[in-house]
C-alpha cells in the first residue's frame, strides 16, 4: 500500500447524495479477477452512454475540473460490499475522497487501499463545492498526520477523524493483514481456551 | 445487562488494540467467485496457506447463467471467475458447492438451509448481505476482498465494535403485507443512512411471529439502511427451523447447543445507543418509487415531495431515471419485468406466497415474469410441491438457482428503460442492467403486479389465505 502523509490538490465535485457502489462501479464490470484496471470503468453508466461516447455533462469528462481528491455528497458509497469501488476510485487517480459521511464498507475499503475518506460536516463540505463551483483551480489540503482538511481558498481548517490505527497503517503503508499475521500467537491461544458452544467445527 | 449482540461479539474478542480496534475471531467464512479472485491471489503472493481451509464454504452464485446450467457459462469472463473459484478451492482445500452440486445456490440461502448458519456465530462473507445470516442470532457482516484474505490468512478481521440499535415493531402485521413491508417500511422511515455506524436488532412481537424466512427478508435488508448487519435474538422458530439440517449439530451436542442459544438473548435491562418503535399495524404493502431502497412508500400513497432524508436534488435525479414525478400515485401503473428471487425473497415461502397468488391466474400480455428459486435446494423443494408447474402455467418462466437479475452481472438483466417489480434489495440506478427501472416490493405484490401488468394492492385482489 502507498503511504499517505499529506496531499495538496485540487479537487473533482460530485454533488449527488447517496452514491451508491453499483455508479461507482457497476455489477457487470467485476468479473476480473485482478485488481488492477478498474479506474477506466469508475462511474461508468454516468461517464458514458449507451454507444460508450462519454457523456459531456458528466463531472469526470469536462477538463476543467481535475485533481487527486473527490468530493462527494452525504453517505458515499453505500451499497455493496465490493472492493472493487475502492480500487476503481484509486486506480483513476483519486487519493483521498471527501464528504459529510461514508458508508461503513466503503470506508473500511478505502482505508485497506490507501484510499483517505475525508470526513467532514455538511457546513464545511457546502463550502468546499461552493468553492469548487466559484474557482475550480482552488487548492485543498489533506493532512493525515495533523488529521486537518485545508480549504486553501478560504482559509477555512478543519479536523477529521480517523482511528489511531489506521492512521499509521496509511502513514506508513501498512496493510491489516500484516497486523494480523503477527497476532497469530494470540489467535492461536484463542483457539485453544475457547468453548464452542456453537459448535461450529 | 449485555444485549445478544454484546454477548456474541464479546466471545469472540481475541485481543484489544490499542486506538479502539479489535481482532475478532471468525467461525464461519463463505466466499463466492466475485470477491474471493483478488484474496487468494494475495495468499499465493504472500506464500501464506488459509489459516483453517474447514471454516469456509463457497458457492457459485452471481455469474452463474440460470437457465442450461448443464452447459458451460457462454459468456468468456464470467465463465473464468467461476473456473476461477473451482481451481482455487481445489488448491487450497476449500469445499466449493459449484455449479452442478445440488447445494449450489445464492450465498445467503445455502449458509441456512444446510445448518452453516447458526445462533451465537460470527460470519463473514465478501457481500453486504451478509447481513442476512443475522437472523438466526449470529453476527454476519458483508467484508471487503482486502478484508477476506485477512480472514483466509487468519480466521480474524480487525474492527472496532459498532454501536447498538434496536428497532422494536410490536402488534399484527396485517393481511397481504409481509417482512418484506416491514423493512421496506422501516428504511423507509430511518433512510440509507440511518444505520450506518451500527449493528441492529430486531425485536417486538411482529418481528418475533416472522418465521425464519420472514425475518432473514429483514435482516438480508439491514445493510440498506447503512447498518453493519442485523440481528434476531433465536427462540423456538430459530431452533425448530435448523434442527435435522445437514450440518447442525444432533444428539448430545444438539441439546447443549440449544442450552446455550438460549442464554444469547438481549438482557431485559440491556442499554442500546439508538432505539426506533415501530407498530406493525401502520404497516401497509410497500414499494419504492426511487433509485435507493430508502425511497419506498406505500402502495396506494403518491410520491412525496423532497424531504430532510431525501432532498430536491436527489429526487429530482431519481424521477429523471425512473420517468415518474413527484405527486404521481404508482397503483395502476403498467409494468413490464417481475422478478421473483434473490438472497432477500427467493426461499421456498416466498415461493409458496408468490405461488399461491398466481394460481390458477395468468401473467398479463406483455409482462414477462421470471421466477429464480436461491438455491437447488429450494428448486428441488419447489419442484415437489409442483411449484415449478403452477409457475408455468401461469405463464412465468421457472429457473435455476442463482443471483440472477437481481445484479446486472449474468445474463438475466432488464432492459433499458424498462419497470421491473422486484423482490430483490437494491433499486439502484442500473442495478438490473443499464437503464432498469426497479420497484422493491414483496413476493405477493411483486406476483400480483404479474398477473394484472400494473402495480397493484394485494389488499385490493384478495390476498391467498
Ligand atoms: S441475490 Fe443479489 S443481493 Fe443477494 S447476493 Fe446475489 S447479487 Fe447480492
Amino acid at each position: 500500500m502507498t503511504p499517505f502523509k499529506k496531499l495538496t490538490s485540487t479537487a473533482v465535485p460530485l454533488p449527488i447524495e447517496d452514491v451508491d457502489t453499483d455508479q461507482i462501479i457497476p455489477a457487470r464490470f467485476l468479473k476480473a479477477t485482478t485488481r488492477e484496471g478498474f479506474g477506466e470503468n469508475l462511474f461508468r453508466d454516468w461517464r458514458y452512454d449507451k454507444l460508450n461516447h462519454p457523456k459531456e455533462d458528466f463531472v469526470l469528462n469536462n477538463p476543467t475540473y481535475s485533481g487527486e481528491i473527490l468530493v462527494a455528497g452525504a453517505n458515499f458509497g453505500c451499497g455493496s460490499s465490493r472492493e472493487h469501488a475502492a480500487w476503481a476510485i484509486a486506480d483513476h487517480g483519486f487519493r483521498a475522497v471527501v464528504s459529510s459521511y461514508f458508508a461503513d464498507i466503503f470506508r473500511g475499503n478505502a482505508l485497506n487501499n490507501g484510499l483517505l475518506p475525508v470526513t467532514v460536516s455538511p457546513e464545511v463540505l457546502d463550502e468546499v463545492f461552493r468553492t469548487i463551483e466559484t474557482d475550480h483551480t482552488a487548492r485543498f489540503t489533506v493532512n493525515l498526520e495533523q488529521q486537518t482538511f485545508t480549504n486553501e481558498q478560504t482559509g477555512t481548517v478543519t479536523g477529521f477523524a480517523i482511528d489511531e490505527y489506521k492512521k499509521t497503517c496509511l502513514i506508513n503503508g501498512y496493510d491489516d493483514i500484516d497486523f494480523l499475521l503477527s497476532q497469530k500467537d494470540k489467535i492461536a491461544a484463542f483457539e485453544g481456551a475457547r468453548v464452542d458452544h456453537s459448535l461450529s467445527n | 445487562m449485555p444485549t445478544l449482540f454484546d454477548k456474541v461479539w464479546d466471545a469472540h474478542v481475541v485481543t484489544q488494540v490499542p486506538g479502539g480496534n479489535q481482532v475478532l475471531y471468525i467461525d464461519r467464512h463463505l466466499i463466492h467467485e466475485v470477491t474471493s479472485p483478488q484474496a487468494f491471489n494475495g495468499l499465493r503472493e504472500r506464500g501464506i496457506p488459509l489459516a483453517r481451509p474447514a471454516r469456509i464454504v463457497a458457492t457459485a452464485d452471481h455469474n452463474v447463467p440460470t437457465k442450461d446450467q448443464h452447459k458451460p457459462i457462454a459468456e468468456p469472463l464470467s465463465r473464468k471467475q467461476v473456473e476461477m473459484l473451482t481451481t482455487n478451492c481445489a488448491e487450497f482445500g476449500v469445499e466449493l458447492y459449484g455449479l452442478g452440486h445440488p447445494y449450489q445456490g445464492i450465498v445467503h440461502v445455502i449458509g441456512p438451509e444446510l445448518g452453516i448458519t447458526r445462533p451465537g456465530i460470527t460470519m463473514v462473507c465478501g457481500d453486504s448481505h451478509t447481513s442476512t445470516h443475522g437472523a438466526f442470532g449470529a453476527i454476519a457482516f458483508g467484508i471487503g476482498t482486502s478484508q477476506v484474505e485477512q480472514v483466509m490468512a487468519t480466521q480474524c478481521v480487525l474492527m472496532s465494535k459498532p454501536k447498538k440499535m434496536r428497532i422494536s415493531v410490536n402488534g399484527e402485521l396485517q393481511p397481504g403485507v409481509t417482512a418484506k413491508d416491514l423493512i421496506l417500511y422501516v428504511i423507509a422511515q430511518l433512510g440509507t443512512g440511518g444505520g450506518t455506524g451500527h449493528f441492529v436488532e430486531y425485536a417486538g412481537s411482529a418481528v418475533q411471529s416472522l418465521s425464519m424466512e420472514g425475518r432473514m427478508t429483514v435482516c438480508n435488508m439491514s445493510i440498506e439502511m447503512g447498518a453493519r448487519g442485523g440481528l434476531i435474538a433465536p427462540d423456538q422458530t430459530t431452533f425448530d427451523y435448523l434442527e435435522g439440517r445437514k450440518f447442525s449439530p444432533q444428539g448430545a451436542a444438539w441439546e447443549a447447543a440449544v442450552d446455550y442459544w438460549r442464554t444469547l438473548p438481549t438482557d431485559a435491562d440491556a442499554v442500546f445507543d439508538t432505539e426506533y418503535h415501530f407498530r406493525a399495524e401502520d404497516i401497509p404493502p410497500m414499494i419504492t418509487y426511487g433509485t435507493n431502497p430508502g425511497m419506498g412508500m406505500g402502495v396506494t400513497d403518491d410520491i412525496p415531495a423532497p424531504s430532510e432524508l431525501h432532498g430536491a436534488a436527489s429526487m429530482q435525479k431519481a424521477m429523471t431515471y425512473m420517468g415518474l414525478e413527484m405527486g404521481q400515485r404508482m397503483e395502476g401503473m403498467p409494468v413490464d419485468y417481475v422478478f421473483i428471487g434473490s438472497c432477500t425473497n427467493s426461499r421456498i415461502e416466498d415461493l409458496r406466497l408468490a405461488g399461491a397468488q398466481v394460481r390458477g391466474k395468468r401473467v398479463a400480455p406483455g409482462v414477462t415474469g421470471i421466477v429464480v428459486p436461491g438455491s437447488q435446494q429450494v428448486a428441488k423443494q419447489a419442484i415437489a410441491e409442483g411449484l415449478d408447474k403452477l409457475f408455468e402455467a401461469a405463464g412465468f418462466e421457472f429457473r435455476g438457482a442463482g443471483c440472477s437479475a437481481c445484479l446486472g452481472m449474468n445474463e438475466d438483466k432488464v432492459p433499458s428503460g424498462r419497470y421491473c417489480v422486484s423482490t430483490s434489495n437494491r433499486n439502484f440506478e442500473g442495478r438490473q442492467g443499464p437503464g432498469a427501472r426497479t420497484i422493491l416490493a414483496s413476493p405477493l405484490t411483486a406476483a400480483a403486479a404479474a398477473i394484472e401488468g400494473r402495480i397493484v394492492d394485494v389488499r385490493k385482489v384478495a390476498v391467498p389465505a
